[in-house]
């Protein structure tokens, strides 16, 4: 096992749900200690991609390693071992209603460690301070706005200082403020810890401007991958299409469907 | 008439399939008996699920067991047999109503918040986040619901039992004046610990785990969204609910039916 | 200082229920002290028990003296065969007691009278009443009677 530049490596990765086919034959390579995202019109499966590499769902074929370990391969001990590497910010932040600010920072390092109360408390309180919540520390999940429970579900997925964080779809949904901040931290979170970021999403401006590289697919394959310059001059029409944000193209405006005058003039017409 | 077979045959293998899912789901939760940390969980847990409950127990306990003194007395007095209202009292609470009206407002006010809860838990993705830390959800969520389900059921019935009776005391005794010796030797003398009190507290334990069966499977496999959890608690007053008339039936057929 | 709150009211809630529980078994169901103490068997065979229940109780003079244990059917001689537990040591029954099957009201329960007789010996534990009187069935009274009006 050679000690790669890449923290993940995906090969031949092939899904499917019903009759939909989400993944056929895709290759991703995510360099360590960088942000790389994976792009793509909605409904490419962006999302199920995080879930395979986290393991909670399982690829019809194809590998998925991350550290060299095959994830598919892992019973669900193994399994529940791998993610204490792993931070996920979920698209809902996905924060416990139950719990406060506070205790949602510290959840994950109450089950996983035997940290002291007062070691937990320092620690809470400076992951809280990285995001610029540490005000906030006793307000309960449904008293933040959008944003800040955004920032607060960061500070839990770096609670233990993961190898590897993934961001689902973090900017939709913000108000232009709120998406700053977010660019912001993802990318100082990222410098400062040292860790692997993937992220996905399909803003466009926001993605580019914190990316070293990106990914874009459709169709379950991957159409274009490089630095955002190249892809921006790439010759795909598709990955133009996507990347300049143009309404037609290959990806076609219109649903399949009949001609329109057979539609709107009837049969007789 | 094939389709009509096809119909109900889908259907029934539709119903397999959440059967066999549901039973997955209850075995991996139940797999591992809780350790310490989990014991905190099932106290919190008792206390949403249990004592919350308490006073809508206690308050139709108290109403049932007047009606029935109310009940038996005007109509055993007219044959001078006044003592019987102690027996027939407590016989139909132990027996019957007991373990089963507890299990039916259970379900309406413990087993829907149950499943809307865990419902809700999926819909915002915690459950899904909680996995993604490497916490399994079905031992830190639902394992300690039914656990806590099944520890609040019987003793919510013991004390609807209790209050049901001094419910009929109150009316039957210090209302109407039946004599208070014969209401009580009466009772005594009909009830058997065996035969009426642990066989009725066995039915609830038995519900306890219908009911929290059901709610919990019905909330954590709804469909994330917000018709389909309002279907699920729905479903869940309403499978728990005949579940519970159903296997009351049987297992009164069971331990009292004479073959 | 919430989870003290939980801890407390869940504390109260199981006591509760255990308390509920010993309530229903003492004080509803009659689990007593008649369980510690010594009691012994007689039997006794009736012809008929007629809604004769176990657990009923023995009494003599009014006052309960012991329950009835288990009632079987003898196939060879059609009666049935009652045991009863009967309060105290060997000795306080003479071999002549008689037993009959009572009813309280006219629609009570079914108990078992006895009455003492005269006899020096005393009944032994596992010894038989012999003389008893089955219960009177209110359809067999009312045939007798009107097979009577009958005759006469």
């Amino acid at each position: 096992m050679q000690a790669s530049e890449h923290l993940i490596e995906i090969r031949d990765l092939s899904f499917r749900r019903g009759d939909r086919v989400i993944f056929d034959g895709a290759d991703f390579d995510i360099p360590r200690g960088r942000i790389t995202a994976i792009m793509g019109p909605s409904g490419t499966g962006k999302t199920t991609l995080l879930k395979i590499i986290g393991g909670q769902v399982k690829p019809d074929a194809g590998q998925v390693y991350v550290e060299g370990q095959d994830i598919c391969s892992m019973n669900r001990d193994e399994l529940f071992a791998f993610r204490r590497n792993l931070g996920m910010m979920f698209q809902s932040s996905a924060l416990f209603t139950d719990l406060s600010v506070y205790e949602n920072v510290a959840f994950p390092m109450r089950v996983h460690t035997n940290l002291s109360e007062e070691l937990i408390r320092d620690l809470v309180m400076m992951k809280l301070n990285a995001v610029g919540l540490r005000g906030a520390r006793d307000l309960a999940p449904s008293q933040l706005s959008g944003g800040m429970a955004r920032r607060v579900a960061l500070a839990r997925a770096i609670a233990l200082d993961p190898d590897l964080i993934m961001y689902d779809e973090p900017f939709t949904g913000q108000d232009p403020i709120a998406m700053g901040v977010l660019v912001g931290l993802i990318k100082e979170l990222n410098s400062a810890l040292n860790i692997t970021s993937l992220l996905v999403s399909h803003d466009i401006h926001e993605t580019v401007s914190i990316a070293d590289q990106i990914f874009v697919i459709a169709d379950g394959k991957v159409i274009g991958a490089g630095t955002p310059e190249e892809l921006r001059a790439a010759p795909t029409p598709m990955v133009r299409q996507f990347m300049h944000g143009e309404p037609d193209g290959p990806v076609p405006f219109h649903y399949p469907a009949d001609d329109i005058e057979f539609d709107v003039l009837g049969e007789a017409g | 008439m094939v389709g009509l077979v096809r119909l109900l045959g889908i259907r029934f293998l539709t119903w397999l399939n959440s059967l066999g899912r549901a039973t997955v789901l209850w075995a991996n939760a139940m797999w591992w008996l809780p350790r310490w940390e989990g014991v905190r969980l099932i106290v919190t847990q008792i206390y949403y699920v249990g004592f919350l409950s308490l006073v809508i127990i206690v308050l139709s306990a108290f109403s049932i067991g007047a009606v029935l003194a109310l009940q038996f007395y005007t109509q055993l007095a007219r044959f001078g047999a006044e003592d019987a209202v102690g027996v027939g009292l407590a016989l139909v609470v132990l027996r019957e109503l007991g373990p089963v009206v507890t299990a039916l407002l259970f379900a309406g006010r413990a087993g829907s918040a149950l499943t809307a809860e865990i419902g809700l838990m999926k819909t915002t993705e915690q459950l899904s986040s909680m996995e993604m830390m490497g916490v399994d959800p079905l031992k830190r969520i639902i394992a300690p619901r039914i656990w806590a389900g099944l520890i609040s059921v019987p003793i919510l019935t013991a004390i609807f039992n209790t209050v049901a009776i001094y419910g009929g005391v109150v009316v039957g005794v210090n209302w109407l004046g039946a004599d208070p010796g014969g209401f009580w030797s009466g009772m005594q003398e009909g009830v058997e610990i065996y035969e009426d009190l642990v066989k009725g507290m066995i039915k609830s334990a038995v519900f306890a785990l219908l009911v929290t069966w059901v709610a919990v499977f019905q909330g954590y496999d709804a469909p994330p969204t917000a018709e389909g959890m309002s279907l699920a608690t729905t479903r869940t007053v309403v499978i728990s609910s005949v579940l519970i008339l159903a296997t009351d039936f049987l297992m009164t057929l069971v331990f009292y039916g004479d073959f | 200082m919430r989870m003290r709150t939980i801890e407390i009211s869940v504390g109260g809630f199981v006591l509760a229920g255990i308390i509920a529980l010993v309530f229903l078994a003492v004080q509803v169901s009659g689990v007593n002290t008649s369980q510690v103490q010594d009691s012994y068997a007689v039997i006794a065979r009736f012809d008929d028990v007629a809604g004769l229940r176990a657990r009923a109780k023995v009494s003599m003079a009014g006052v309960t003296i012991g329950r009835v244990r288990s009632i079987d059917v003898d196939m060879q001689w059609g009666d049935a065969i009652v045991t009863m537990d009967i309060l105290g040591e060997p000795g306080n029954l003479t071999t002549d007691t008689s037993a009959k099957i009572l009813t309280e009201g006219i629609l009570g329960a079914r108990y078992i009278g006895l009455s003492p007789g005269a006899d020096e010996e005393t009944l032994a534990d596992g010894d038989e009443i012999v003389e008893t009187q089955g219960a009177l069935v209110l359809e067999n009274l009312i045939g007798d009677f009107l097979t009577n009006i009958g005759k006469s």
